[in-house]
């Protein structure tokens, strides 16, 4: 059951200068865990995002690592400060090495 | 009555791929222990002790499903360059794997908080542990009742 990862990224296009945000994440993925067992009992092999990063301006504001434990569709929410206009950049990282970009332009005004 | 039959019906379904789930991979699987959480936390911080505080750690009390189980944090700091949280870690104690994720944050954050959703396997408790930039560490923990364990997917 492949699904193709489609990350959706949620946070307000316009902001203040200094304004504390909320940024909320989404991205499809079957996040398998490599601990189940398919229907003749053979281990279904592990393929999970291990890590997520977030930037701005092409600047590493923050990095989460993830383990098999996140759930399926893994979702992601945290909080950021704009102080001035650019663009964050979301990355998604996967046990294959490909990497799920978003990316979404914030104006202060 | 067509309605009526099929909620039964997927009721009666969901209920036993519950206890599928349950009684056929726990057994199977080498669960973590509450040591090997302790063990996990001495290979990131070796000679350091955590103090309790500074993180809200907000979770169910009991999780019907545990294949998604909302984890919020917040970890209580000025976020400045001078102090702020370096990473928050959280370790499940009763997990096949105790690893959960781990944030790493940079002054740019206005605020260590945030949400996960996470796979418990069954009843156990949820460990986090907040590196300040100042070496401190700080820990939570809080017990989740998982009527459903999630780790057969």
């Amino acid at each position: 059951m492949a699904v193709t990862p489609t990350p959706r990224v949620r946070l307000p296009a316009t902001v203040k200068a200094g304004e504390t945000i909320e940024v909320k994440t989404l991205i499809s993925h079957e996040m398998e865990s490599g601990q189940r067992k398919d229907a003749s009992g053979n281990l279904v092999p592990r393929k999970i995002i291990k890590a997520f990063k977030a930037s701005f301006n092409g600047k590493e504001i923050m990095a989460i690592d993830l383990h098999p434990a996140i759930s399926a569709n893994p979702y992601l929410s945290f909080f950021v400060k704009v102080q001035e206009t650019g663009t964050f950049t979301f990355e998604w990282f996967d046990d294959d090495g490909s990497v799920y970009k978003a990316e979404n332009k914030v104006t202060v005004g | 009555m067509m309605i009526l039959a099929k909620g039964l019906s997927r009721r009666d379904l969901l209920q036993g791929l519950g206890v599928g789930v349950v009684t056929l991979s726990v057994p199977a699987l080498a669960l973590a222990t509450p040591a090997m959480v302790a063990d996990e936390m001495k290979k990131l911080f070796p000679g350091k002790t955590a103090v309790d505080g500074k993180i809200k750690l907000d979770l169910p009390t009991i999780a019907e499903n545990g294949l998604v189980v909302p984890l919020n944090f917040e970890v209580e700091s000025p976020m400045t360059a001078a102090d702020y949280v370096k990473s928050v870690h959280f370790f499940a104690e009763g997990n096949p794997n105790p690893l959960l994720a781990s944030f790493r944050y940079t002054p740019m954050i206005p605020k260590a908080a945030g949400q996960i959703r996470i796979r418990l396997a069954q009843s156990q408790n949820i460990v986090a542990f907040a590196e300040m930039s100042d070496g401190k560490l700080f820990t939570a923990k809080k017990e989740v009742k998982v009527t459903i364990g999630g780790c057969g997917g």
